[in-house]
């Protein structure tokens, strides 16, 4: 399970750092949410996968942890905002500047009479 | 009562207020806002005051809902958090009296924003654990975000958009190194984190070296180190001059940042982590100061003079903290309170010049003459020769620091020739800046946009805080060595949050 597991945190993490590394605002606002899945499934697995056991001390010999479940909660949330946010500035530079390139080679020549 | 829930006031006063200023309230909306934006950001300045009097002899530990430390969160302020808060305070009031006076109008909820920022802030110096920081980071980040676009336009857009996308695969990074250090040490509290990094030997010590390496990626990318500073020109020049100047303190948030975390966790009393992270700083802090006085030489836009001057600021701060030892921390400080307050004033000066200067604004190029021409002048002048570091003003006084703080030869020769290239730098170009501005003006009649007395108020009230740091140089700098004293000796901290939040 923890082979699985890491190639697919590995394999989102992989495709997402491709997609923000792309020019265009729609690609990265994908990779941007990709990666926040990454980590979080990240974060899930820093208190060890452990199937089927209750977050509590005693109920039984192998408890699983429940901080990295809450952290993980936080941090969706977090993410859920971010990424909200950067689609409604990605769709305002698009229809302001009428390109969605990141860098706008045209622009910059016009830099100088801003 | 008040004493003991004193540390938590300046989260709580700037959320409040901010809370309360989202009200509807009718048609003098803004009238309303300002009062209550100003009186929370007095009120802050007396809580941060009354804090750094009450750490002066004890850390304050405090357990949000009583939950003692390992396990719940607590909020801890030394010396250095309460320094940190004060120069919060002492920047924000300035600041807010300043965007009152039709700044605030250009966009919705800049007031809001405002105190959520400075909320953030706060939250992210008081902190006393990794986790609650990444949250208060955040914070911080959604405000900025939004008050980057105040006001509209083109370019503040993309300039937002590369900030956005950055700060976002930051926090990412910041998650996974979070992830990483928790998994390794099974703890989320800074203190006592750090007694658990100290015992980790083999490859856990090699898994949370590299937790801590991507942490200090992360506080780098908010300090603007070298290879991640390019949002940070682009950033502060186009937003507008309050926006910028309430910015002075963001790049200390992540000086902070690597000062609490580097020497706490990894300082050294770390084991196999200890001083993780000192050699990169030290090359790549020197780089830095090498890059912004290049930029600042090559800006053709006093905006962006001003935002390269930070960059300057920054790569002296984490080159003098690789140096490690405590007068170098305690240099460090000093020079991190005069930076602040000076980079701020210069921001809301050079706004007003730009705003005075009509069509050719903020450009270095000759223009007409400004309605305020003397007394622009004459400020300009003054908040100049003080980051240029000309005696008599505190730029001076904490470079003369930073320099005695080099020890060893190889020491001397990298940071002096460095330092005091960077300072001939910007000496040129402030003064070219300057003569350009002010003295080559066109002929004819000076253009009739003037500014309220107030504005200026604030920026001299800035200024101030720099000839207050002359004055009292010999007080200020017992203090900053206090602090570097407490950071070398973190079991005082350490001891403190573990056994000392139990009884709230």
């Amino acid at each position: 399970m923890e082979t699985l597991y890491a190639i697919t945190v590995g394999t989102l993490t992989a495709c997402s750092v491709f997609l923000i590394l792309r020019g265009r605002s729609f690609p990265i606002v994908i990779g941007l949410t990709m990666l926040s899945y990454a980590v979080n499934l990240f974060l899930f697995s820093t208190g060890r996968l452990i199937v089927n056991e209750l977050p509590i001390v005693g109920a039984s010999d192998n408890t699983t942890d429940p901080l990295p479940q809450a952290l993980v909660l936080t941090a969706i949330v977090i993410g859920f905002a971010m990424t909200a946010y950067s689609i409604i500035l990605a769709v305002r530079v698009r229809g302001e500047i009428g390109s969605d390139e990141v860098n706008d080679y045209n622009y910059a020549e016009q830099d100088g009479q801003r | 009562m008040l004493t003991k829930h004193l540390i938590t006031l300046p989260i709580v006063i700037p959320m409040l207020a901010a809370l309360l200023q989202l009200l509807p309230w009718g048609e003098r909306a803004q009238y309303y806002r300002r009062i209550i934006g100003i009186v929370a950001s007095s009120l802050t300045l007396i809580v941060a005051i009354m804090l750094v009097i009450t750490v002066h002899t004890e850390i304050v530990v405090y357990a949000l809902g009583s939950w003692q430390a390992p396990f719940g969160i607590v909020l801890v302020a030394d010396k250095l958090s309460a320094l940190m808060v004060l120069l919060t305070a002492v920047l924000a009031l300035p600041v807010l009296i300043y965007a009152c006076h039709g700044e605030d109008n250009l966009g919705s909820h800049f007031q809001a924003l405002f105190q959520f920022q400075v909320l953030g802030i706060m939250g992210a110096f008081l902190t006393g654990d990794l986790f609650n920081l990444f949250v208060f980071f955040e914070i911080l980040l959604i405000s900025s975000y939004a008050l980057l676009m105040h006001g509209g336009g083109k370019a503040k857009l993309r300039a937002t958009l590369h900030y956005v996308v950055l700060n976002l695969t930051g926090s990412a990074l910041f998650l996974i190194s979070l992830g990483v250090l928790y998994g390794i040490t099974g703890t989320l509290n800074m203190a006592d984190m750090a007694g658990k990094v100290a015992l980790l030997q083999g490859d856990d010590a090699a898994i949370a070296r590299a937790g801590g390496m991507i942490l200090f990626i992360v506080f780098a990318l908010k300090s603007a180190l070298l290879p991640l500073y390019f949002w940070l020109p682009q950033a502060y020049a186009n937003t507008t001059g309050t926006v910028a100047a309430l910015f002075a303190i963001m790049t200390k948030v992540g000086i902070y940042a690597i000062v609490r975390v580097f020497t706490l966790i990894f300082g050294a009393d770390a084991g196999e982590v200890a001083f993780l992270g000192y050699g990169w700083l030290w090359w790549l802090g020197l780089l830095t100061i090498l890059i912004g006085a290049l930029g600042v030489l090559g800006s053709r836009d006093i905006r962006q003079v001003v935002a390269y001057l930070v960059l300057v600021s920054v790569g002296t701060m984490l080159t003098t903290l690789s140096l490690g030892h405590n007068d170098a921390i305690s240099a460090l400080l000093f020079y991190l309170v005069h930076s602040t307050l000076v980079t701020g004033a210069l921001f809301l000066l050079v706004d007003m010049i730009a705003e005075q200067r009509g069509k050719t604004a903020s450009r270095i190029v000759k223009g007409r003459k400004m309605a305020q021409h003397q007394l622009l002048g004459g400020l300009f002048f003054l908040a100049a020769i003080t980051v240029i570091g000309i005696p008599p003003l505190s730029g001076f006084i904490s470079k003369l620091f930073i320099l005695e703080a080099a020890r060893t030869g190889a020491q001397v020769a990298w940071l002096w020739p460095l330092i005091l290239g960077a300072t001939f730098l910007m000496m040129i170009a402030l003064s070219r800046a300057g003569s350009r501005m002010f003295w080559h003006t066109l002929e004819g009649k000076p253009n009739d946009v003037s500014h309220p007395y107030w504005q200026h108020m604030a920026v001299v009230l800035l200024l101030l805080g720099a000839v207050a740091l002359t004055v009292f140089a010999q007080a200020f700098s017992g203090f900053t060595s206090a602090i570097a004293e407490q950071l070398a000796n973190p079991q005082g901290y350490i001891s403190q949050v573990l056994d000392g939040g139990q009884h709230e």
